[in-house]
This record gives structure tokens, C-alpha cells and sequence, in this order.
């Protein structure tokens, strides 16, 4: 299978760059109308999309709804606003979900 | 549990019931054990991933927000409007002990590496094309991250699920069946000796119809 694209989700200031990569963007930051706009990007064909952490903050539920599907992967990076640990809580609860207990970042 | 039939073909089956579950067991704890393997190193790979790309990221924001600074937003809209590159990703898939995860590859439009810049260098500030230069050296990083991050969520469902499997045979069914077949045989011996017992009466009784011993008894001895 092939053809799949790219989007970046987000506040505009953290996510117009994206575009220049040849990533669609969709510019962002009420939580309800992103919802929308996520469900509708994952069943088309984008087989990555990045969402800033402050967006994804409101849209959990959307997220977690497609974590055991193999498509789309939906990444969190860090917006302007900065790093909120939003992305490494994501891996560190895989860890625990697979291990039982995070063994990984115990130290952090 | 509802209780079983106490008979020799329930304990058969269960028997069989058994042996499959044990060697069930045998073989999702293998698995388990292998997803577990594969997975920390993944998980290892994700987060050193992940911090060089939040690190790069944060840079690369540091220079959007420079460029912002000098530049108009409707400057910036203008310049990022017509993009001359467009990605597109090939998606294949890769199977780990019965997982399914997936492989991204990146198919660019255009090979030339200056095709990030949609944009005449007259009107845009310098810190612009650090700033897209900065996010474009990422790019690989990012869609490794992602496809590596799927992984793991991936991974870390069946892990669990296997492990829940693997618990279930183990601390429910098979001592379930292990019951079981001693219940039936338990019962099964039980039965025999009762019908042992009953042959050797029903043979006395027989005995006494035919040679009266019980009344030979009575009988005072003469002579």
C-alpha cells in the first residue's frame, strides 16, 4: 500500500514550518472542530499525523481511540509553547501497559 | 463452572481439554516472553527517539518564532502557500510474533533538497530558512519516531493481551480441568467399588438360595 500523507496538527505558529516539508497542515485550537477534523484525517489516507501536546491535551479520547489501530500513528510533539512531557508520558505508558510497571523511565 | 458428567467419555475429553490447554499455555508464555524482548528494545530505541526529536523540535520552534518576530503573519502565510514539495509515504507492514507493525518509507515529489523553500528569498528574513532548514533535517528522525511509537503501542496491546491469555490458562482453566478429571475419576472409582460390592453381595445371596447355609447353621449338630 502506498500514497499515504503526512499531517501536522496544531496552533498555527507551531505548525506552519510543516508545510514547507510537504506535510498537510491543519491549523487548530479549538479542541471540538480538531476532534472533528482528526476522526475525518485518520479514516482518510494519512498514515501519520503529528499533533502539538497543547492540542492533544483536549482530545484524548480521540487519541486513545486509535491506538491499537495500525493507521494512523498519531504522534505528539511539542509546540511553541513549549514542552509539556506530554509525548514521553505517552511512551512511559506503553511501558506500563506492556511491563505492568514503567521500568524504563524510573529513573526520570 | 457448572460440574461435569461423571462419565468415562467426559473425562476423556477433558483430558484432551488439558493437553491443549497446556500446551497453549507453553506456547503463549513463549510468546509473551519474546513480544516482551523485542519490545524493550523498541521502547529503549522510542524514547531516545523521541528526546532527540522533542530537542530538535524545540529548536527548530526557537527559529519559527524568530522569524515570526521579523516578519508579518501575512508575509509568512504567503511564503508557506504554495508549497513545492509534497510527501507521500509508502506503508508496509512487518510482522513480529504475530503483530502487525508498520514500516514507513518517504517518497518526496521533488530529490532537489532546496525544494523546502516555497518561497522567493526577497521577502522572507534569513531566520525563515534557517527555520525550515532546521525542521527538514528532523524529517527522517519524525517518521522514524512515529513509526517506531505505533510499534510500541502496537506491541505493548498484544503483550498485554498475551499476558492476560497466559494468566487465564494458567490460573483458571487448566487447574479447572485438572478438577475436573479428578472429580471424574474420583467418581468413576467410586462406582466400581459400589458395583463390586453389590456383585459380592448378590453372589451371597445366591450361595444362600442354593445350599441354605444359614439354616445348616441353626440346625443342632447330631451325633
Amino acid at each position: 500500500m502506498s500514497n499515504y500523507k503526512i499531517a501536522v496538527m496544531g496552533d498555527t505558529d507551531s505548525i506552519y514550518g510543516f508545510a514547507a516539508l510537504g506535510m498537510d497542515t491543519y491549523p487548530f485550537t479549538d479542541p471540538v472542530a480538531a476532534g472533528k477534523k482528526l476522526r475525518e484525517l485518520a479514516e482518510n489516507d494519512y498514515a501519520v499525523i503529528y499533533i502539538t501536546e497543547a492540542l492533544a491535551d483536549n482530545l484524548t479520547a480521540e487519541i486513545e481511540h486509535y491506538r491499537d489501530r495500525m493507521l494512523p500513528a498519531i504522534i505528539l510533539i511539542p509546540g511553541v509553547s513549549g514542552n509539556t512531557g506530554k509525548g514521553i508520558n505517552a511512551v512511559k505508558k506503553s511501558v506500563e501497559q506492556a511491563v505492568g510497571s514503567d521500568i524504563i523511565f524510573g529513573n526520570n | 463452572m457448572p460440574t461435569v458428567n461423571p462419565t468415562r467419555m467426559e473425562l476423556t475429553r477433558q483430558k484432551s481439554k488439558l493437553a491443549t490447554a497446556t500446551r497453549g499455555h507453553k506456547l503463549l508464555k513463549d510468546k509473551r516472553d519474546e513480544l516482551m524482548r523485542e519490545f524493550l528494545d523498541l521502547v529503549r530505541e522510542n524514547k531516545a527517539l523521541r528526546e532527540k526529536v522533542e530537542a530538535g523540535l524545540n529548536e527548530a520552534n526557537k527559529n519559527f518564532v524568530l522569524a515570526r518576530s521579523t516578519m508579518s503573519s501575512e508575509a509568512v502565510e504567503v511564503a508557506f502557500m504554495a508549497s513545492k514539495q509534497e510527501v507521500s509515504i509508502d506503508v508496509s507492514t512487518k510482522n513480529v510474533m504475530s503483530v502487525n507493525i508498520p514500516q514507513f518509507d518517504i517518497q518526496a515529489r521533488t530529490s532537489d533538497a532546496n525544494d523546502i523553500y516555497s518561497y522567493g528569498f526577497a521577502f522572507t528574513s534569513s531566520d525563515l530558512d534557517d527555520a525550515v532548514k532546521s525542521l527538514s533535517e528532523l524529517q527522517q528522525d519524525m517518521l522514524k519516531l512515529a513509526e517506531i511509537e505505533k510499534s510500541c503501542q502496537l506491541m505493548a496491546a498484544e503483550i498485554e493481551k498475551t499476558r492476560r491469555r497466559v494468566n487465564a490458562l494458567e490460573h483458571v482453566m487448566i487447574p479447572n480441568y485438572q478438577k475436573n478429571i479428578k472429580d471424574i475419576s474420583m467418581k468413576l472409582d467410586e462406582n466400581e467399588r459400589s458395583t463390586q460390592i453389590r456383585l459380592m453381595k448378590v453372589k451371597d445371596m445366591m450361595l444362600e438360595d442354593a445350599h441354605h447355609y444359614s439354616d445348616k447353621m441353626k440346625e443342632p449338630v447330631e451325633n
